[in-house]
């Protein structure tokens, strides 16, 4: 496939990981990852604790060394390239400020390094700690500071360099709850302000969710899923994904009987259910995802009226836990099958022991790509 | 879970400590006696002091002891720091054995060393004493303070802040000279204020290496003791012992300065995988 020319509206992208890995020993903590990322994109790498995704954002800052595969920034191979050779800097999970120079110093470390004369310096660390809310800290000592303050010193000295990429490794990781929460928002706003490309490092879903354009998530070194937050959570490809990204029951069963745009199938708890679906073969094993907050109850005697499946299960309250917002059930179907349903708190309430009737709409009962084929282990 | 000490214990310390510096004080306080030999308390002076001043042999000594712990200090604070630095980063094959080898000076009897310095100087260089040789000698055990000092410091620095440096464009020689140092200089000053001390009152060792006219200061009290101790001896002593109770104190001090921190402040929260 020869195209004569670029085609003019195509532009490099800003970064593009080609078959990156990289082994520590014999644990290969990042495996065979290809990624591009645009221009002022928020972009996040999320996954469990030890997937590789602190190791990828080293190779990209050039800390770690790739055992093979390419980095390429705007068209241009920084592979082997040094730190300092990159126009990348990264907010270390740490921090690592440095405990012997002042904010300004720290701040105006990096200027300082590439040769910015001192007037010139003094001027743009001013503007950058202003943007990050800490005018007139120029002087203090970084032991003096809050944990939250220490992030944002350690985001000012990143971004005064004005950098083609800002890395950030679980920046929020070691602050409370709210500060998490308040920060989590001001970095976006400050990543829209400054149109620098963030590649943002976290374990938690909900803050990746929150923050970012596209989502990667990682597992076991390798990418999962590519997409942006909403194409995740609704449309997990794998089972890893269905469970990481908010929570879900993973159902097993085989396709019983297919129709043109759905299937009947049976679980492996011999419950039976409704999918939409095309393209299934009766007697193919299948994994199912569906979201608590899609699982219709009702009361076992009102089925008829409340959910809008066409299908239904007979089952019975376990457990209730309020979660203020809403009110969390685990039930039991006459199958054995276990499942968490969610329901708005307006609804009506069922306590323990309850016999009650499940349903969801055929299409929130997600068929799950690649390892349908594998699981034969009920989700009970 | 803090128990108040018991009395036994806290009067068993204070035994303890009385038996530690008993002779120090009673060397002290017989500096200021105002008799010429007997350690019979004969009324309080000062005379003792101002009288070293016209004591030559004793104003050489002194002299030359200060050059030999200055030659000493920068030394060993220089190949003792780099020595550290290295131990604390390398990992390399028998690097824990290297580490372990590094105690053995600190262990080995002064007589020893003492002893194998003089065969190694004059077997090897046909050297018979002088101060160049008593500087060598203490550097080679002054070293191993050094080096421990400043490994413990570098091996608790976190490794993200050099790479912090580098992160900002700064060279390897840049990070170095501008946060490795940095972060180190607490460590090197104790390890120095500690080469300083040990250099100072060293008897053994410089005794087998001092020659004609590079007689040190503790070589020459323990010489002039032969002939009784003078309260000009307990006088000269009570200054080493202030002049090394300093040097001590400051290397303390400076020492358990960890800077603000050596650590992260609020990365206590380290990652389950690491
Ligand atoms: N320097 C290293 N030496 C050996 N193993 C490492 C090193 N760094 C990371 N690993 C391993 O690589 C895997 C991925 O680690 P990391 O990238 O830190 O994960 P994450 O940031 O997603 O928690 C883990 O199994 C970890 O133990
Ligand atoms: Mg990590």
């Amino acid at each position: 496939m020869s195209v004569p020319f670029e085609s003019h509206g195509e532009s490099v992208p800003e970064i593009r990981l080609s078959n990156l890995t990289k082994r520590f020993g014999d644990v290969v903590a990042v495996d065979d990852v290809s990624l591009t990322i645009g221009s002022g994109e928020f972009f996040s790498l999320l996954g469990p604790s030890g997937c590789g995704k602190t190791t990828t954002l080293r190779m990209l800052g050039g800390f770690d060394l790739p055992t093979s595969g390419r980095i390429e920034l705007r068209g241009r191979d920084v592979t082997r390239d040094p730190p300092d050779k990159r126009p990348v800097n990264m907010v270390f999970q740490s921090y690592a400020l440095f405990p012997h120079l002042d904010v300004a110093g720290n701040v105006a470390f990096g200027l300082r390094r590439r040769g910015v004369d001192r007037r010139e310096a003094q001027q743009r660390t001013g503007e950058i700690l202003d943007k990050v809310h800490l005018a007139g800290y120029e002087r203090r000592r970084i032991h003096e500071l809050s944990g939250g303050q220490q992030q944002r010193v350690a985001l000012a000295r990143a971004l005064v360099n004005e950098p083609q990429v800002l890395l950030l490794d679980e920046p929020l990781g070691a602050l409370d709850l709210k500060l998490r929460k308040r920060l989590q928002i001001e970095l976006k706003r400050i990543q829209m302000d400054v149109g620098i490309t963030f590649v943002y490092v976290t374990h938690d879903q909900e803050e990746a969710l929150t923050m970012s354009d596209r989502i990667a998530v990682m597992h076991h070194g390798r990418i999962q899923q590519v997409g942006r937050p909403d194409d995740l959570y609704d449309r997990p490809t794998n089972s890893f994904v269905a469970d990481f990204i908010g929570s879900t029951n993973l159902l097993g069963g085989t396709i019983e009987a297919v129709e043109p745009t759905s299937a009947i199938v049976r679980l492996n708890s011999g419950d039976r259910c409704v999918v939409a679906t095309t393209g299934a073969r009766p007697g193919q094993t299948i994994q199912l995802s569906v979201r608590p907050e899609s699982i219709g109850i009702s009361g076992a005697n009102g089925r008829a009226a409340d959910p809008p499946g066409p299908d239904y299960l007979p089952a019975q309250v376990e457990q209730v836990a309020y979660l203020g917002s809403a009110v969390q059930y685990l039930v039991r179907t006459h199958g054995g099958l276990g499942l968490t349903v969610l329901a708005g708190k307006n609804g009506s309430r069922f306590a323990s022991g309850d016999a009650v009737a499940l349903a969801w709409s055929p299409a929130d009962a997600l068929i799950l790509g690649d390892r349908a084929e594998a699981v034969v282990e009920e989700a009970s | 879970m803090t128990e108040r000490p018991s009395r036994w214990l806290s009067g068993f310390a204070a035994l303890t400590y009385a038996f530690l510096f008993a002779p120090i004080v009673i060397l002290v306080i017989f500096s200021f006696n105002d008799s010429r030999r007997v350690f019979i308390w004969q009324g309080f002076t000062l005379d003792w002091y101002p009288a070293l001043l016209q004591n030559d042999r004793l104003l050489d000594a002194v002299w030359i002891t200060l050059q030999v712990a200055a030659l000493a200090v920068v030394g060993a604070t220089l190949l003792g720091s780099l020595l550290g630095l290295g131990l604390a980063r390398l990992r390399f094959r028998g690097s824990g054995g290297v580490q372990t080898l590094l105690l053995l000076p600190m262990v080995t009897p002064e007589i020893v060393v003492g002893i194998s310095l003089l065969v190694f100087f004059s077997q090897l260089f046909g050297w018979n004493g002088s101060m160049g040789q008593i500087a060598l000698a203490h550097i080679t055990f002054c070293i191993s303070y050094v080096a421990i000092t400043v490994r413990a410091r570098a091996a608790s620095l976190d490794p993200a802040r050099e790479e912090a440096a580098r992160d900002l464009g700064a060279s390897a020689v840049g990070t170095f000279r501008h946060v490795t140092l940095p972060l180190l200089a607490p460590a090197i000053a104790a390890g120095a204020m500690l080469a300083f001390a040990l250099s100072v009152d060293d008897l053994i060792i410089t005794s087998f290496q001092a020659g004609v006219g590079s007689t040190t200061l503790p070589i020459a009290i323990y010489s002039s003791i032969k002939f009784g101790v003078t309260p000009q001896i307990n006088a000269i002593s009570s200054i080493v012992i202030a002049l090394v109770g300093l040097a001590l104190l400051i290397s303390w001090r400076v020492g358990a300065f960890r800077g603000p921190s050596a650590r992260p402040v609020d990365a206590d929260a380290e990652e389950g995988s690491a």
